[in-house]
């Protein structure tokens, strides 16, 4: 076998525009190259002739009208070249769908690998490698070059020799165990472990390590959210009559399993009380709610923050990529329609810990990750945010949320005995391993060494044809194919295979799956996370069809065993040898909740500070603050108009440069009914994490009902991402917000009907210094818009029309952006109360004025207070505007408050409706280019473009 | 019945409203996956119509469109010239734009000249956008008076709502020379263009789209399909209703082409009733 070097660029002289994106990357990053020429390169291991090799070059690599090709090395065309080379192992999804295109062309089965080669002009080649690792380069997933590589022969797989390694347990000391624990990758706790040693001492034997694999993944945090679902002691306030909370003289509660007594509590309360829309919650891979008479809609959010850290883009997407493969497997498989994402990371500003990315490199590739994906994917991404925290730096956070819509005779799907268990989709690497066990262990500087293998890199394309095929087998002539479906996320086949069959057991077979290469053992095909793949439970009457299916689609199955098993167990056979058996009770039930203790005070408040805030200055310094600012540079990477069912998008106004409080698409074509989906965020108030609860429910409600969505009909999901809560105080915070969720969610009436927890999220650095992130919790939700006629846009749309601010202002300002850009600012350092009966109130009023047609435009008042959210309307609608705000809270934060555009005819419906609750007209638009309030005056470009400029990646 | 033959692929991700734009436009759409097409290539015999539709074929590797192409060159090239010849409209949006030119099915050949029986050499190409970024926004859209697109005829894009959508990152249309751009402009081949200040891509000559010399065969970059009813307009919210009567840019184009297909197929049956 040959390998042949085939290198791509455009003609010396033609626009390179790659080329001229990394020097503004380099220069962006410091560096100062004249200019950098890009090409493309691939190689190609197989047995073919020159004149293969050619056509290979002229017909499928290269462009006649645009590019230039040549075969080999070219000699280096400036002061020093760099290439960058997938590692091996690492996925590289265009090397193989062109292998396919070159099995099309010549009927040649090869190997390929892509490159890409930069020839910098104007740095030495030290320089060059610096700028290529610091921009283009990330070791984890990469080799840096310094010269042309052109191997001799790919790195291959050997043929793996198979044992079946019994770990002996029964004589190791508590001690021991704790070792084994952490340096194995388990990540149990002590309890746990001695919980493995008495099972397997009562079966008199000791456990293999696929079984311990088995074990750890299923009951690693990830999974089975043990701190949520812990028996925990808490001592703190508002914590009496409430649910499923033992209290004590003490003034201590005990709370068994918190998810239950708080987020689960409310929606099964709400579910007897009123709401009847709720279809399944917290069971499946989403939460799944009634759209019409014949349609349900699903949402699922995760999280992908360790994974993200290490290697942003492949973080990311696989990040986007799983949660759709959540969306696949709820029920009996739905149809993603659109995505959300919301990131926190690092201001840009800030030195990076040794062991980190740049803040900024972070967000962008984080950005490009989500894009590919979602875009390949053929799925909009409709909303989202970006918030800016320096202790974000070593722990970013990235959101990826996915909504999907099913037929409503399909929400639910139970694995049978005698089913066949079928994979589709991609092959089993040995990428991603214990991936399940990193994301709930906390990060270190060695991290990226130890766990790189836990970083991947997605094929959306894989994905796709999966769920091409997926959705024709649902929907086939004679009724659905399979009756049961469900991704594999983390833990891979164990988790998959150890979830269908829970109540049934299963015989799998190992050596069935297609692998990515030789070499991988049975526990590693077992734990694996590989992505884009599904497990199907399917009647072996219906597998052959299946197979039909999936050979139209390119996608690819296979059946790897058998669902059922007399005793209920987990039997692992590896080319006919039994290398596993798990009782399926002791693996779904083994796991320890320990008992934890909790506390929470209230924090002291700082004394207020003495610098006057000076309005004319501080509307553009917030408008341009990186949480506030247009974040119109990575929305518009993605596609938010594929599929043809956005209403409303994350941009409008006439030159689709005003920011949309949330987005509205037609789950069913040719209906006029549609869904809203918002979200909302308040980590500036974790002083108190009860707030960043009450807050998130309250602006996520507010954010639907501006674009027309009815806030009795909407669902919502929490995301917690937390630092370790192995101490008291930070388990406490942890229960605190939970009490927020609870009663925001009653007060609101949203039922939260899924979500997801990721603790540990903190980075010690080299010098044993931890940061810690500040406690984060997203909600997310959507709602019904019963016609979409009705829905509105935030833009300002006519002179003479009247601004009316609904719901009453305070002088609290903790927490707010006019204290993040001045800390001293003299103003009220309390936080900011979210009222459980006038934020449901006002969103209830407002709605009804909407639907009634008083409102020309709404727009929801948050971040930077009601002068900025005005400001907003008015260069998003190309309008001045005069305003008459009282000017010591014109900056104030306060929840639950709504800003209305008005025409002078429905001025008094509009008062007459809000009567008895603050409804005040503040300002009028007009047909000027200014804003001006008071003394102060802005010109409507001014504030456009420091809006604008203000977060650029 | 008027059929429209929809073409999947792996990672083609626009079919679906593609099949709605002919739906409204009153034909039924045949959504057949490429592998099937290559095993049935007399499918296109059967249909009146043809929509290539945009997404990300086969990941859009090396570069948009060009395993895609690559894979129906040898088989379907001539099936779709023996279509073509019968006056079957044909619809190439984004991906599929990318797929036709590298196909050989667009600019074709000069008026008055048969298809070549081989797929030709492109002469054009839509390389990366100047900006190297994927780009999704609204674009405004202008009709070339002389142009003999069957899809734009009597769009005139002068109105306020002329606007398109565009979501692509290799969309920068590039001739292979100034003769190309020259017939091309002088045959009427310019089925679309950008605004001369809103070219989002770099595009020579702001070249939103063309067609081929009998009109039939139009690709364009941006996303017809995604502008079927007037709440998918970016600006809706804002336009007054009356300017929200009537048939959008999308459809508009769909009914053209599907008008053009029935009176086709009515010629033609005429013709074989007369034998």
């Amino acid at each position: 076998m040959t390998v042949f070097r085939i290198e791509v660029r455009v003609p010396e002289g033609s626009q390179d525009p790659r080329g001229n994106a990394a020097l503004k990357q380099a220069n962006d990053a410091g560096f100062s190259p004249s200019s950098i020429d890009t090409t493309a390169v691939y190689l190609i291991e197989g047995l073919l002739d020159e004149s293969s090799v050619q056509k290979i070059a002229d017909e499928l690599l290269s462009n006649p009208v645009t590019e230039v090709a040549n075969t080999g090395s070219s000699k280096p065309h400036a002061d020093s070249i760099i290439e960058v080379h997938p590692q091996p192992g690492v996925m590289d999804p265009a090397a193989q769908a062109v292998e396919r295109a070159i099995e099309r062309l010549l009927g040649e089965s090869v190997q390929v690998q892509t490159a890409r080669r930069f020839d910098f002009h104007g740095i030495d080649c030290d320089e060059a490698e610096k700028l290529t690792r610091h921009c283009f380069a990330n070791t984890v997933v990469h080799e840096v070059h310094t010269t042309p590589y052109h191997p001799t022969e790919f790195p291959h797989g050997h043929a793996h020799n198979m044992t079946v390694p019994e770990i002996p347990i029964s004589g190791l000391s508590d001690a021991q165990l704790k070792t084994m624990s952490r340096d194995s990758h388990l990540f149990l706790d002590l309890e746990e472990m001695q919980g493995i040693q008495a099972h397997y001492k009562s079966l008199g034997r000791e456990p293999r390590e696929i079984e311990l694999e088995t074990l750890a993944q299923t009951w690693s945090e990830h999974c089975v959210h043990k701190t949520l679902k812990a028996t925990i002691q808490y001592t703190g306030p508002d914590s009496t009559n409430r649910p499923h909370h033992e209290e004590h003289d003490d003034g201590s509660v005990t709370i068994h399993n918190l998810l239950k007594a708080t987020v689960a509590a409310a929606t099964f309360e709400l579910m007897e009380e009123q709401v009847d829309w709720c279809l399944s919650v917290f069971v499946d891979n989403a939460g799944i709610v009634k759209f019409d008479e014949t349609h349900a809609v699903c949402f699922k959010v995760e999280t992908h923050n360790h994974p993200s850290a290490l290697e942003p883009y492949g973080g990311a997407a696989t990040g986007i990529g799983g949660c759709i493969r959540d969306i696949m497997g709820t029920g009996l498989a739905a149809r993603p329609i659109a995505a959300t994402d919301t990131f926190c990371v690092a201001n840009f500003d800030n030195e990076p810990p040794e062991g980190c990315l740049p803040s900024r490199r972070i967000l962008s590739e984080v950005v490009r990750g989500v894009r590919d994906y979602g875009n390949r994917m053929g799925i909009p991404t409709l909303n989202g945010g970006v918030w800016f925290d320096n202790n974000y730096a070593g722990n970013p956070l990235v959101y990826c949320g996915c909504v999907g819509v099913m037929p409503i005779d399909c929400i639910e799907g139970d694995a049978k005995p005698g089913d066949r268990i079928i994979v589709i989709g991609g092959k089993t690497g040995r990428d991603g391993i214990h991936g399940a066990t990193f994301s709930s262990a906390e990060l270190t500087d060695t991290h990226s060494d130890e766990f790189s293998h836990a970083v991947q890199i997605g094929n959306p394309i894989t994905e796709k044809k999966a769920l091409d095929a997926i959705l024709e087998a649902r929907d086939h002539e004679s009724g659905c194919l399979f009756s049961a479906i469900t991704d594999c996320g983390a833990g891979g086949f164990s988790s998959a295979v150890g979830e269908m069959g829970e109540q049934i057991g299963a015989t799998v077979n190992l050596e069935k799956a297609p692998l990515k290469y030789a070499g991988l053992t049975p526990s590693e095909i077992w734990i694996s996370e590989a992505q884009e793949r599904m497990v199907l439970s399917v009647p072996p009457e219906n597998v052959k069809t299946i197979q039909e299916i999936c050979n139209r689609h390119d996608a690819e199955l296979c059946d790897l065993g058998e669902f059922g098993t007399p005793k209920k167990e987990l039997v692992l056979h590896y080319d006919g040898e039994l290398v596993g058996q798990i009782d399926m009770h002791f693996l779904h039930e083994g796991w320890h909740g320990a008992t934890r203790v909790a506390r929470w005070n209230k924090p002291e408040i700082k004394k207020s500070g003495a610098n006057p805030i000076d309005v004319q200055t501080m509307l553009p310094k917030l408008l341009a603050h990186p949480n506030i600012a247009s974040k119109q540079s990575i929305v518009q990477q993605y596609d938010h108009e594929v599929q043809g069912r956005s209403v409303i998008r994350p941009f409008c106004g006439p030159s689709g440069g005003a920011p949309s409080d949330a987005a509205v698409i037609i789950p069913v074509r040719g209906s006029t009914k549609g869904l809203a989906i918002g979200s909302g965020l308040a980590t500036a108030l974790a002083d108190d994490p009860y707030l960043i609860a009450t807050a998130a429910i309250d602006e996520c409600v507010r954010n639907i009902v501006c674009v027309g969505g009815d806030p009795s009909t909407i669902a919502i999901l929490d995301n917690y991402c937390w630092p370790s809560v192995k101490d008291e105080e930070s388990l406490g915070r942890l229960v605190r917000c939970s009490h927020g969720c609870y009663d925001a969610a009653k007060a609101f009436g949203t039922p939260f009907i899924s979500g997801k927890d990721s603790l540990n999220n903190q980075f010690t650095t080299e010098s044993g210094e931890t940061i810690y992130i500040p406690p984060t919790m997203l909600i997310s939700g959507f709602g019904m818009v019963d016609d979409i006629a009705t829905c509105l846009t935030m833009d300002a749309k006519t002179p003479g029309n009247t601004l009316v601010l609904i719901g009453e202002t305070k002088s609290e300002m903790g927490g707010s952006h006019v204290l993040l850009i001045d800390q001293d600012a003299a103003c009220s350092n309390e936080l900011p109360v979210v009222s459980l009966t006038d934020g449901p109130r006002n969103a209830k009023l407002v709605y009804e004025a909407i639907r009634n047609g008083f409102v020309t435009s709404a727009h929801d008042c948050s971040e930077g207070g009601a002068l900025l959210a005005a400001a907003e309307m008015a260069f998003g609608g190309d309008l001045g505007l005069d305003l008459q705000l009282e000017e010591s809270l014109c900056f104030s934060e306060t929840p639950s408050r709504y800003l209305l555009e008005v025409t002078p005819d429905n001025l008094e419906k509009i008062q007459e409706h809000f009567e008895g609750i603050p409804c005040e007209a503040v300002g009028t638009f007009n047909d000027s280019d200014k804003v001006t309030f008071g003394s102060a005056s802005w010109s409507l470009e001014n504030l456009f473009r420091c809006w604008a400029n203000g977060m650029v990646i | 019945m008027t059929q429209a033959l929809i073409i999947t692929a792996p990672g083609i991700n626009c079919d679906l409203e593609l099949g709605e734009g002919f739906v409204l436009a009153g034909a039924t759409p045949r959504y057949t996956h490429i592998n099937e097409l290559l095993k049935n290539p007399q499918i296109i015999d059967e249909v009146d119509l043809v929509g290539l539709p945009g997404g990300f074929s086969y990941g859009d590797s090396v570069a948009a469109g060009r395993i895609m192409a690559s894979i129906m060159r040898k088989t379907l090239y001539p099936k779709f010239v023996d279509a073509l010849r019968r006056g079957v409209p044909m619809i190439a949006p984004c991906n599929g734009f990318q797929i036709a030119v590298q196909l050989g099915l667009l600019p074709g050949p000069p008026p008055g000249s048969d298809w070549n029986e081989l797929a030709p050499t492109p002469t054009v190409a839509l390389a990366q956008n100047e900006s190297a970024r994927f780009i999704d926004k609204w674009v405004e859209f202008h009709v070339p008076s002389n142009t003999r697109c069957v899809w734009t005829k009597n769009l005139d894009g002068a109105e306020e709502t002329s606007l398109v959508p565009i979501a692509h990152g290799e969309g920068r249309f590039v001739p292979e020379n100034d003769e190309v751009m020259q017939s091309l402009e002088e045959n009427g081949q310019i089925a679309c263009r950008y605004g001369s200040n809103d070219n989002p891509n770099g595009s020579v000559g702001d070249v939103m789209g063309i067609c081929d010399a009998s009109g039939l065969v139009f690709g364009l970059m941006p996303h017809p399909e995604r502008f079927l009813r007037w709440t998918q307009h970016p600006t809706w919210t804002r336009l007054a209703r009356e300017k929200q009567i009537g048939d959008t840019i999308g459809l508009h184009m769909f009914k053209n082409a599907v008008e053009h297909a029935k009176q086709n197929s009515a010629t033609s049956n005429c013709v074989e009733q007369s034998v």
